[in-house]
């Protein structure tokens, strides 16, 4: 039963008042675009053991869309932040590499 | 024999009497007995029979550990199995069965598969399966069925009459355990001022402190808890539950816990258990120890206790186990038994201690009372059947030769003591090896972690292998500050000076005695509930089991509803003695919650019945309950099915519905359609990326109808797209689609395109929604009046209009989803009863018939109108369905359009939509497959395609269905063959049904009658 707390309404959310939303950062490929990237898209994630990027809906409160940096071993939760961005940001970057000094963005 | 000694009993009123009854026999014990301790007090040593071998059985315990005194308590709807008598508070009136015998619990004629034991080794469930084959179906699993088991479910029409509820509670710190160290814990976190709760799973506070004699401060250990418990009370930040257990311990420091409210109580109004489900900063685990049994010969047999139960029963409620009991040990701490027994004046015949010494101040003070102890003794059998009679002692470093027999009628064993670290190991703690004191403890350098990743559990006292009384204090005081420095709180009182009797070093003795034989460890009983012996848990190391988890899988060991609390150390330390490792190197299995059995109504709350679940009303529902409406759940919705009136069968309510909508008047109540506005200056721009057609050429006015893909090409909802204005949009979705698509509209909104000004609104419940459909459809509005024109001309199909009609304000829709002149009017939620009356009122002359969603369905197929759900299921797109018509070419791009340009998409070979007509005019079963030519490599009849709808047309008096068929819409008028799932005659092929390939559109093709 994970806590995450959502940057849009500030709230320290039960997983229950939330909606998982599976790998963030995913870039659309649309019509016209190589079977390989779309593949990629539609099918292929990350699923990595240790930090992992996400998407989350506040569902059950403010129902904004957000993105959290986790652990997927150890639950730890090292930020959450905006949804509306296609890259984590540095102080999300920088808590990571505070934490887990060996890891390296994908 | 067991029996209530005449002076002692801290737990018990001897003033107040209880009547209960034991396998429909009348016995008394007193206010403050558990269960067991009023069945021993009242010479009931037998309280059930083992699970596989039927073995009679007595309480070993006295706490949450018991294996075998478990019970069926109460009758009828209360009815309850596997309950443990140890923690049963006795309470006037209580009854009780005892489990898995027959006919009776003193003779039971399951005994003799005791005396065939080796039919059922371990692994033989797995082994049965194997071989002979025929054996499993036909000998093996009736008997195991008749005979296996412990208690009896209850009847399947029982209802629990009891109400169960569910808290939520936040705060910085959880305390499990009530004991010294737990009560320690308390005093430092409440005045370090941080928000405490502090549950203890039995009644009573102070654990096991006054029973082992402890002392603290000088005074007895009684005084000290009774002074903590009432500095604690008043503390506001402390919250104190007693009959609360803490269950399980999960992520982010979310905890579970029940309270057993009422159970001692019934027939008061208190919920009987309550289930907390609490967040907490950290976690403090007081949980105590368990003492292990030791493995020798007959160490299941009724009067062999272990050595610290033998003093519960005795100092908390008066209750000995026997007259003459021997102590077999491998440590100190059970001469505190033999000591107390001999004080209170019952025979101790000897102590036989496993040890080459034991010279210790608590076995000086036996041997100074004149008790014998015999060192490098063990017991190589007990003698009695149905009780202890005697023991036979033999050197434990022999191979069970008799040295000397010894008549008695109780043995106390104990074989050390482990640290009940499952909360500490629920959520991931880590444990090491103590090789010294013979028990797995807390690594404190592998916590389970949290959220920010630092630790969140303690263990305090002996639950962290601190079991002497002055460490037990100690540790407790430093671990609670660990905890509050963890939460920012800082403590510092002086800490209370425990103490009791030194203790030596104890022996690690996982087999008494050490060189037994096969026949002597084929009686060593490791988990008593399960039935598993030492001599299983080798074959198994024999048969290559290595992991301590397979092991336990194949043996059972440990999987019964005690989950191994007595027998999971003894029994790995056996494994590893057999697979010559080392203890930590086997490891231990995983420890789950809850700690211990807790209720499915405390689960379920007050989740149950009516509110189970919410129910989803539309304005109507009253007027649909009052008019006899069958049900039908649609999500969470009910919507009725047909209206069925007296003496009619549904299909026949079905049938009048439809043909009156399409001779006169039919009226369906649509409000549960979902309605979402859509709006913004780039709302047409968003609703084409949604909709595979254009939506962004909707004229304000009009009505288009459109299909949503899933990104991966598949037809996901469909529905009505209203064009309110320039910049809005309703988009009508199905019932089961609104809440759905919504999230979907705002996830793309929310996390692709962020920049498009769109803003979405679903007004599902805002609005009432009514069907008016049928030739009279119009003439039932012109009745009521209209400033809006409702000719064809004026307002023609797929157009809408705003405007007041019969004194409603409305939006009426041209939509048609039966063939039918239509006009779907939506008013605000709170005026659609009345809208409904008038129209009912003024449509009586044209025999206004409500109708169900049967009906829509019927008419939608009359029509080949395709239903998400039926037509679709996930792996269908658009092209299947002979929608292409509603795929724009123009667009660029639309969820979903990239998929469709995969091969398997355009595959000429996909199964399509067609319409089917049996020849002979019956109704195709529904989700028959058409039967192909060949059997695949399954050896399974090849298909072409499969039935998706199909119904009784009362418009066309004959079976219609919709299916997909391979290039069903280029073999028309072709006669396929489908499957059916009546059982054919012996020697006969199964039955199949012809049908021919036509249009789905069975009625009105050209569509003339909406367009009117």
């Amino acid at each position: 039963m994970l806590t995450l707390t959502c940057p849009c309404c500030g709230i320290s959310a039960c997983e229950t008042e939330l909606a998982p939303g599976g790998e963030a950062h995913l870039k659309r490929f649309g019509p016209g675009s190589p079977d390989a990237d779309f593949e990629s898209y539609l099918f292929l994630r990350q699923n990595s053991r240790g930090v992992h990027f996400e998407r989350w809906r506040h569902a059950m409160g403010c129902g904004k869309w957000f993105l959290a940096a986790r652990d997927t071993a150890t639950l730890e939760v090292f930020g959450t932040y905006s949804a509306q961005t296609t890259e984590p940001p540095a102080d999300i970057i920088a808590a990571i590499r505070a934490k887990r000094p060996d890891w390296s963005p994908a | 024999m067991s029996t209530r000694l005449p002076q002692g009993g801290r737990l018990i009123d001897r003033s107040k009497t209880v009547k209960f009854s034991f396998n429909g026999k009348h016995m008394t014990g007193h206010a403050g007995d558990t269960l067991a301790s009023a069945l021993l007090a009242s010479g009931q040593v037998i309280m059930g029979r083992s699970f596989k071998y039927h073995r009679p059985r007595g309480v070993m315990a006295s706490g949450a550990e018991e294996p075998n005194a478990l019970v069926n308590l109460g009758r009828g709807d209360s009815h309850e199995p596997n309950q443990r008598a140890t923690v049963t508070e006795l309470f006037e009136g209580l009854s009780a069965t005892s489990q898995n015998h027959w006919p009776s619990l003193d003779w039971d004629i399951g005994e003799v598969n005791a005396l065939l034991p080796r039919v059922l080794p371990a692994g033989f469930y797995y082994k049965t399966f194997i071989y002979p084959r025929p054996f499993w179906k036909h000998v093996f699993e009736p008997i195991i069925r008749r005979s296996a088991g412990l208690g009896r479910a209850p009847e399947h029409d029982a209802r629990d009459p009891d109400r169960y509820e569910q808290f939520y509670a936040h705060t910085d710190l959880v305390i499990a355990g009530g004991g010294i160290a737990g009560l320690q814990a308390a005093l430092e976190a409440g005045r370090a001022g941080a928000r405490v709760i502090l549950c203890e799973q039995t009644a009573h506070w102070g654990g096991r402190a006054p029973v082992d004699g402890v002392e603290i401060d000088g005074k007895p250990a009684e005084t000290w808890i009774n002074d903590a418990v009432q500095v604690l009370e008043k503390m506001d930040n402390v919250h104190l539950r007693l009959r609360c257990m803490v269950a399980g311990v999960y992520d982010h420091g979310y905890v579970i816990a029940y309270e057993r409210v009422a159970d001692h109580a019934p027939g008061t109004d208190a919920p009987r258990h309550r289930l907390w489900r609490i967040r907490t900063g950290q976690v403090i685990a007081a949980t105590g120890a368990l003492e292990r049994p030791l493995s020798f010969p007959g160490n299941d047999k009724p009067g062999v206790m272990l050595a610290s139960a033998v003093r519960d029963y005795a100092v908390n409620w008066g209750v000995s186990p026997g007259a003459r009991t021997v102590v077999v040990t491998n440590n100190d701490d059970a001469y505190r038994t033999a000591l107390l027994l001999a004080d209170a004046g019952l025979s101790v015949p000897c102590i036989a201690d496993a040890r080459s010494e034991s010279d210790g101040p608590l076995a000086q003070q036996a041997r100074a009372r004149g008790i014998r102890v015999m060192t490098n003794t063990g017991i190589a059998g007990v003698k009695g059947l149905r009780g202890v009679v005697g023991v036979q002692l033999c050197r434990q470093d022999g191979t069970g030769e008799v040295i000397e027999d010894v008549t008695c009628d109780a043995v106390a064993m104990s074989g050390g003591w482990s640290p009940v670290v499952h909360l500490w190991s629920h959520c991931g703690g880590k444990l090491t090896w103590d090789a010294e004191r013979a028990f797995f403890r807390p690594d404190p350098s592998r916590p389970p972690t949290n959220q920010t990743g630092e630790g969140f559990v303690v263990c305090a006292g002996a639950a962290d292998g601190a079991l002497l009384a002055g460490d037990t204090m100690q540790n407790a005081s430093t671990m609670a500050r660990k905890a509050l420095s963890a939460l920012d709180f800082t403590s510092g009182a002086a800490v209370p000076s425990a103490s009791a009797a030194e203790e030596s070093p104890l022996l690690p003795v996982w087999i008494m005695p050490a060189g037994a034989g096969p026949k002597k460890r084929a009686k060593m009983w490791l988990d008593f509930q399960n039935d598993v012996k030492v001599s299983d848990v080798q074959l198994a190391a024999r048969e290559g089991y290595e992991s301590v988890e397979h092991t336990k899988r194949y043996t059972t060991l440990g999987m019964a509803t005690d989950q191994g609390k007595l027998s999971n150390i003894n029994g790995l330390a056996v494994l590893a003695q057999a697979l010559d490792e080392d203890i930590p190197r086997v490891g231990t299995t995983t420890f789950r919650p809850p700690y211990t059995p807790i209720s499915m109504g405390a689960i379920a709350g007050e989740a149950r019945g009516e509110i189970f679940q919410p129910l989803r009303r539309t304005p109507l529902h009253a007027w649909h309950e009052a008019n006899g409406a069958a049900w039908e759940p649609v999500g969470h919705w009910r919507r009725p099915y047909c209206y069925p009136r007296p003496g009619e069968s549904h299909r026949e309510a079905v049938n009048r519905e439809i043909t009156a909508t399409r001779t006169s008047l039919g009226l369906l109540d649509a409000s549960t359609l979902g309605k979402i506005v859509v709006k913004g200056p780039d709302a047409g721009r968003f609703l084409d990326m949604l909709y595979t057609n254009m939506m962004s050429t909707l004229k304000p006015g009009k009505c288009r109808y459109g299909l949503m893909c899933s990104e991966n090409g598949f037809l996901m909802d469909d529905g009505v797209v209203v064009r309110l204005d320039d910049d809005s949009f309703l988009v009508h979705t199905t019932t089961g689609g609104a809440d759905r698509i919504h999230a979907w509209m705002e996830d793309w909104l929310q996390c692709e395109w962020w920049d498009w000004q769109v803003y979405t609104a679903n007004v599902t419940e805002q609005w009432a929604q009514i069907a008016v459909v049928g030739p009279k459809a119009r003439a039932v509005l012109d009745k009521l009046g209209s400033d809006i024109d409702l000719s064809n001309d004026a307002l023609p199909f797929m157009a809408w209009a705003e405007g007041r009609i019969g004194g409603f304000d409305a939006r009426v829709f041209r939509i048609s989803f039966s063939g039918e002149l239509s006009f779907e009017i939506a008013v605000p939620a709170s005026q659609g009863r009345a809208l409904w009356d008038a129209l009912l009122a003024a449509g009586a002359e044209f025999d206004a018939t409500p109708y169900g969603t049967e009906a829509l369905h019927v008419m939608r197929a009359e029509k080949g109108f395709i239903m998400i759900g039926d037509e679709t299921d996930g792996t269908v797109i658009p092209q299947d369905l002979g929608l292409g018509w509603a795929i724009s070419k123009k667009k660029e791009d639309y969820l979903g359009k990239r998929a469709q340009e995969r091969t398997h998409m355009t595959d000429p070979g996909r199964w399509q939509l067609v319409g089917l007509e049996t020849l002979d005019g019956s109704v195709l079963p529904d989700g028959s497959y058409a039967l192909a030519e060949g059997i695949n490599v399954n050896g399974q009849r090849n298909t072409q395609g499969r039935v998706t709808s199909t119904y009784f047309s009362p418009t066309l008096s004959r079976g219609i269905a919709m299916g997909l068929v391979v290039q069903g819409p280029e073999r028309m008028g072709e006669v396929i063959a489908f499957n059916t799932t009546q059982k054919p005659a012996r020697g006969e092929a199964p039955k199949t049904i012809e049908a021919r390939i036509v249009s789905p559109v069975f009625f009105d093709p050209e569509g003339e009658k909406p367009n009117v």
